[in-house]
């Protein structure tokens, strides 16, 4: 019993000790955690969606041209 | 010659929805935490794909040129041609994220990495390839000269960019000695962005590429 109590014992500290391992590595976590991350790819998916969309327009255009010869 | 599937809007669909997609996993997913790198080592979804879609593209217009010279059809020709033009779009792509990559990373926005140094050659091949393209004004020996001249040009590529700097050692992972990526190199959650992303971009640029041709041809057709 003893035996089994301090396993137990020893195995949670392990597991704790695993959880609060500091990240040594500097991570952008703050922006991960208050979701100012979310405006980024906002803008970038904003940028992207108006270069595809321009893309298509061309597309059309040239789709046009292709009719008419 | 791909006037039918040039036409169609499924496949750019797919094209941006996967870059679209890699442009929210990119950045929510998690990545490794390794010292240097930091957040930086995200560039991998879109530094590295440019350079995917550049040798794609490379590989087209080498598969075209050889096409020309087998039946001397200038559809062929003109593949070959806006294939490496786009490429070359691609791999300013790559460069400069390179180097802004580089800077915060390796100190300098320019090493004497073998792999750097081997792009930069290798881009020469591909500008006297176009020079070589102004400088003959008959079409068909145009077309013949270039064909011969692109081979060449791809072989150069494929020896400075992916066989020399694996001879020896780079900055770049999967050099010096290692295969590419390697379970070391990309963990299986940078896969699931990493893929797509590669796969989009080289759609996207396959877009690009055939409204070029397909500009081409309509200003050649009214030229007639």
């Amino acid at each position: 019993m003893r035996v089994i109590v301090t396993m137990c014992s020893i195995l949670l500290f392990a597991i704790n000790t695993y959880a609060q391992t500091p990240n040594e590595t500097e991570m952008a976590d703050v922006m991960r955690s208050n979701g100012k991350i979310y405006v980024v790819i906002t803008v970038l998916l904003v940028i992207f969606a108006t270069l595809a969309a321009y893309l298509f327009s061309i597309d059309r255009r040239i789709k046009k041209l292709e009719d008419k010869v | 010659m791909f006037e039918k599937i040039a036409q169609k809007n499924w496949w750019k669909i797919i094209g941006v929805l996967l870059v679209a997609y890699t442009i929210v996993a990119g950045f929510l997913l998690p990545v490794p935490r390794l010292p240097i790198l930091n957040e930086t080592i995200r560039n991998l979804y879109y530094h590295v794909p440019a350079w995917f879609a550049m040798i794609f593209l490379m590989t087209v217009s080498l598969y075209a040129s050889i096409r020309y010279l087998l039946d001397s059809h200038s559809q062929w020709d003109l593949l070959a041609y806006e294939a490496s033009r786009t490429g070359i779009i691609f791999s300013v792509f790559g460069l400069i994220t390179g180097m802004v990559w580089a800077n915060y990373t390796w100190g300098t926005p320019w090493t004497n990495d073998p792999k750097l140094n081997g792009v930069a050659v290798a881009l020469l091949f591909y500008a006297a390839y176009f020079l070589l393209r102004q400088g003959v004004s008959d079409e068909q020996k145009k077309a013949r000269l270039s064909a011969v001249y692109n081979i060449f040009a791809y072989a150069m590529l494929i020896l400075f960019v992916m066989i020399l700097p694996r001879q020896t050692s780079s900055l770049h992972p999967g050099n010096g000695g290692n295969p590419g990526f390697n379970k070391y190199d990309l963990d299986s959650n940078m896969r699931l962005v990493f893929y797509p992303a590669v796969f989009g971009w080289i759609l996207i640029a396959i877009w690009i590429m055939s409204i070029r041709i397909r500009l081409q041809n309509v200003i050649d057709a009214n030229e007639k």
